[in-house]
């Protein structure tokens, strides 16, 4: 439970300290750190105004997509308590859940008829099928290394195995995680979402038509899905026995330097060319092998 | 005796189907199916529900030795199921699919249609209760024929004969290595049955045989690269057909499979790892090559082979498991297997009739040209959708668990495992979630391309939505599918069931069920999602209530004359994709680059055509160069009858010559 009220509350600065860093690096005076809650508000009160093309799917996609986040938000563990709903391979059901946001999303897109959104759709189908397996090599590694099949278990015997390489998994994990999270995130460098041309977007081109109410939620998914994923990379940095009151410090602390990292990157770094990402997602995937024979070494298994 | 005595007089009565007059034919055949269905049915849930080893139905004179007879157990329980779900379904929804076909057709040919759609269902049944080899192989014989004739009902169209023979040819070459590996078995044991197997297997080394077995029932299986048959005979089937073949017909295959694994006893990890690695490449090429088809039910069919991939890697994890003595991989790599064969006979068939209600609704199967019908036809659009979700494996939807428990038949024996086999289950991992990451590419295409959007052509504009006739019986198996995948503990348990008796597997803790407790929090996972989203859609309804909700044309970046051709196509959709998988795919394109001098180009074409690789260098290739040869032997045939005489004469020249040598 106090997982699922953290990676709420993380969801409200998260997006704002991103949005922070980026305008300090650039030497901005910039918006604050609420801003992007109060865009949600602002779209709250608006009104929507939906194309004729498109129908049910274009409708219910946004509901859809938040369900299957909130879903995947209680399958988190935090600290020694265990996630709301654990049990052995929770996070093939995490994988997939975020695997049924992204169809909606995609069909969403070609609901509209538009062939700009058509091509946004193409190109996150494309994006996000690459990196699954890197998600899945790496979530492998942990099972081996730990022996569990559980997100709360995992998390919970990472530290205690008494294992010296720990920190190894721990410092390849954060990485592979915070680069998988700027895929599914659609940021830099996979994609922009402050890019000025529909033709080099990604999400935010899936994205176009919406308005108002539809629009807010799709925001709201996306501040989740942030907080999420830094609450996986907290739990690969902090042991689970450590004091509960500590912990809650630390997860914030985590928190803002995952978003940090992330508005460092946008700020330093352009975005990769189109037809180069493939090779840059899938290195990912070559990462976690690299991981996962480590750990076969390390088992001695792999003499 | 009384079952004997039933399924014998539907045996039989099944010729009245040339007698009965017109209107009542269907009837007539529905009647039929329905009985034969309750019928084996029971038997199956006798079975599944009761604590008998086997039942034993024979056939005609029951004295000993007799061949005709039907054994069940709980394997050939499970398929019967299995069999009898889509085959009813099928039937239900073919009455709406084959009413334009009414006046083109005549009787005859309805009568012989639903002959072989009845013989198709009895057969399927029979080799799935068969023990004895030579009873077998005449049911299987069966099973391709009337499979033959349901294939051709269309053979007005040439292409249609052509495919269908061809069709024909495979399956034989399928069944002379299964005959091959049955006449080996006799040789040796003297007898020629399933149940010999264990004899032969105990004296000798399993793995030819079983490779033997393992060719001739993966051709009807649609195993890469002995698969092209398969999206060949689909599209030029009619709908109805072809749901049932590909739902359960090359299942059989996968029944075959599973026999001679259960009697095999040695090889069992080279087997196990043979499967896997056949069945991970079907996988991943079938949905691969399904990406690029524009050809709706072509697409489906390359993904039958996709999904038998995911059967096989069940079944060769499951091997791997027997081998290593690892019950709970055993458990759950062939609960996974056998799970999928039920959901993909769910999901695919459903895929198939709604595809085919698109072809009844526009006259055609190209993706290219349709588009938009979500409006024209909701509730087909549904249903579509419902079936690619599922197919997909998404949550919560009953794809999902059958690949949740092949995924943890992997990540549960990765501890213990050691570096070969952590490696070969890692492999298999990045596999399935290759696998299903494309899946999802591919079926956001094709559901989105056809019923989303404008439409693309005249035909699909003027669509409408198929009768209610056509679109009831499917919600059977919508209701199915998504029991399977809301309350899975309730399916999961049975077939867990079968395969802890069938495979003797003798862990405690596996045989309590500790694992459906997983099952359950999925279920409730499933639930709290609804819960979540409905709530979410109830409210978006009241927020929207009381705010300004629009009208207008979707967003054009300032351009305002937009037109449905300039919306994404299938082609567009797949081109990064198709760029990145160019060296497996090998597409081709066919178009006139502008050049330079041209200032006002002239009108122009692009073509672009992805081929079949495996079909080009198994079937192709060796059929021409087959072919030329002949044709340079055919210099001989001249016409005179002079040069025939001498090639006589030649002939018992060479003849003496050789008995002179002592040769011959």
């Amino acid at each position: 439970m106090a997982g699922f009220v953290l990676i709420v509350v993380a969801a409200f600065f998260v997006p704002g300290i991103i949005l922070r860093t980026k305008s300090i690096a650039s030497g901005r005076k910039g918006p604050g750190l609420f801003q992007p809650l109060k865009d949600i508000i602002v779209l709250l009160k608006k009104g929507s105004v939906f194309s004729t093309t498109t129908g049910l799917i274009f409708q219910i996609a946004p509901a859809v997509t938040l369900a299957t986040i909130i879903c995947a938000m209680l399958l988190l563990p935090f600290a020694e308590q265990k996630a709301m709903l654990p049990f052995e391979g929770d996070f093939v059901l995490f994988a997939y859940l975020l695997a049924l946001g992204k169809f909606f999303t995609i069909i969403a897109a070609l609901d509209t008829g538009s062939s700009f959104e058509g091509m946004g759709a193409s190109r996150e189908a494309l994006f996000s099928m690459l990196v699954e397996p890197a998600f899945f090599i790496l979530l492998a590694t942990f099972a081996m290394f730990t022996g569990y099949t559980s997100f709360s278990v995992i998390f919970n015997q990472f530290f205690v195995t008494g294992n010296d390489y720990v920190m190894i998994y721990s410092i390849i994990g954060v990485y592979l995680f915070i680069q998988i999270a700027m895929v599914e995130n659609s940021r830099i460098p996979v994609d922009d979402p402050k890019t000025h041309l529909e033709l080099t977007m990604i999400h935010e081109v899936m994205i176009l038509d919406y308005s108002g109410f539809d629009k807010a939620l799709i925001h709201i998914g996306t501040y989740l899905k942030f907080a999420l994923y830094g609450s996986l990379i907290y739990n690969l940095i902090v042991p689970a026995g450590w004091n509960i009151f500590l912990q809650a410090g630390l997860f914030f602390t985590v928190q803002a330097f995952f978003a940090i990292v992330i508005g460092l990157t946008e700020s330093f770094r352009a975005r990769n060319k189109m037809n180069k990402n493939p090779k840059f997602i899938l290195t990912l995937s070559a990462i976690a092998w690299i991981a996962f024979t480590v750990i076969l070494i390390l088992t001695d298994k792999l003499a | 005796m009384l079952n004997s005595v039933l399924f014998l007089v539907i045996l039989f009565l099944s010729l009245l189907v040339f007698f009965i007059p017109g209107k009542f034919k269907y009837h007539f055949t529905l009647a039929l199916l329905a009985c034969g269905v309750l019928l084996t049915s029971m038997w199956s849930v006798r079975m599944l529900a009761g604590t008998e080893q086997l039942i034993e139905i024979p056939l005609f004179v029951p004295t000993a030795g007799s061949a005709f007879i039907l054994i069940i157990d709980r394997l050939a329980a499970f398929f019967i199921i299995v069999v009898n779900i889509t085959v009813i379904v099928g039937f239900l929804y073919a009455r709406g699919y084959l009413a334009p076909y009414m006046k083109s057709k005549n009787s005859l040919r309805f009568s012989i249609h639903y002959f072989s759609y009845l013989w198709l269902w009895l057969s399927m049944l029979m080799v799935v209760m068969m023990r004895d080899g030579l009873s077998f192989l005449i049911v299987w014989e069966i099973m391709a024929l009337s499979s033959f004739f349901l294939v051709i009902f269309d053979a007005e169209e040439r292409s249609i004969l052509k495919t269908g023979i061809s069709y024909l040819i495979q399956m034989h070459v399928g069944m002379l290595f299964i005959l091959i590996a049955f006449l080996i078995v006799e040789k040796t044991t003297g007898r020629m049955s399933f149940d010999a197997l264990g004899e032969y297997f105990s004296g000798h080394r399993n793995l030819p045989l079983f490779l033997l077995f393992f060719i001739g029932f993966a051709i009807k299986a649609g195993f890469i690269p002995l698969h092209t048959w398969l999206p060949e005979a689909h599209p030029a089937a009619p709908s109805h057909v072809s749901g049932v073949m590909s739902g359960v017909m090359i299942k059989m295959g996968i029944y075959g499979i599973l026999r001679v694994l259960m009697a095999m006893q040695s090889d069992l990890l080279v087997t196990g790892i043979i499967i896997l690695v056949v069945s991970l490449i079907s996988g991943v090429m079938g949905v691969m090559m399904a990406i690029v088809q524009h050809d709706l039910k072509r697409l489906l069919a390359y993904h039958s082979i996709e999904n038998i991939g995911i059967i096989g890697t069940g079944i060769g994890l499951g091997m791997i498991g027997l081998a290593q003595n690892n019950p709970a991989l055993t458990l759950l790599g062939f609960a996974g297997g056998l799970l999928h064969v039920l959901n993909h006979s769910l999901f695919k068939s459903l895929l198939f009739f709604n595809a085919g209600s698109v072809y009844q609704a526009t006259h055609t199967r190209n993706i290219e040209q349709l588009g938009g019908l979500m409006k024209r036809m909701p509730y087909t659009a549904i249903l579509f959708l419902t079936g690619s979700l599922a197919i997909c494996g998404l949550p919560p939807f009953n794809g999902f668990i059958s690949e949740y428990l092949i995924y943890m038949g992997m990540f549960n024996s990765l501890s213990g495992a050691t570096l070969y086999n952590s490696i070969i289950i890692l492999g298999s991992i990045v596999g399935l979630s290759l696998i299903g990451g494309l899946a999802i590419f591919c079926f956001t295409k094709a559901f989105g391309i056809v019923f989303l959007g404008e439409p693309r052509s005249d035909k699909a504009n003027h669509a409408e939505e198929v009768t209610r006739g056509m679109i009831i019986p499917q919600l059977l198996t919508v209701a199915l599918i998504l029991v399977i995948g809301l309350a899975s503990p309730l399916i999961v348990k049975p077939v867990f069931d079968i395969v802890v008796k069938t495979f003797a597997i003798n862990d405690p803790v596996l045989i309590s069920g500790a694992f459906t407790a997983n099952l359950s929090q999925i279920s409730i996972m499933g639930g709290v999602f609804v819960l979540v989203l409905v709530t979410l859609l109830v409210y978006r309804k009241y927020h929207l209530r009381r705010r300004l909700v629009e009208k207008g044309p979707t967003w054009g970046c300032g351009y305002t004359a937009g037109t449905s051709r300039q919306q994404y196509t299938a082609t567009s959709f797949a081109y990064n994709y198709n760029h990145i998988a160019k060296p497996v795919l090998q597409t081709t394109k066919e178009m006139d680059e502008i050049k330079e001098e041209e200032i006002f180009p002239r009108e122009r074409s692009f073509i672009s055509h992805s081929e079949d690789i495996f079909k080009k260098l198994l079937i192709d290739r060796p059929l021409d160069w087959f072919a030329g040869l002949l044709k340079r032997i055919a210099v001989m045939q001249t016409g005179q009858i002079q040069h025939y005489i001498l090639y006589a004469f030649v002939f018992m020249l060479l003849v003496f010559l050789l008995s002179l040598l002592n040769i011959i």
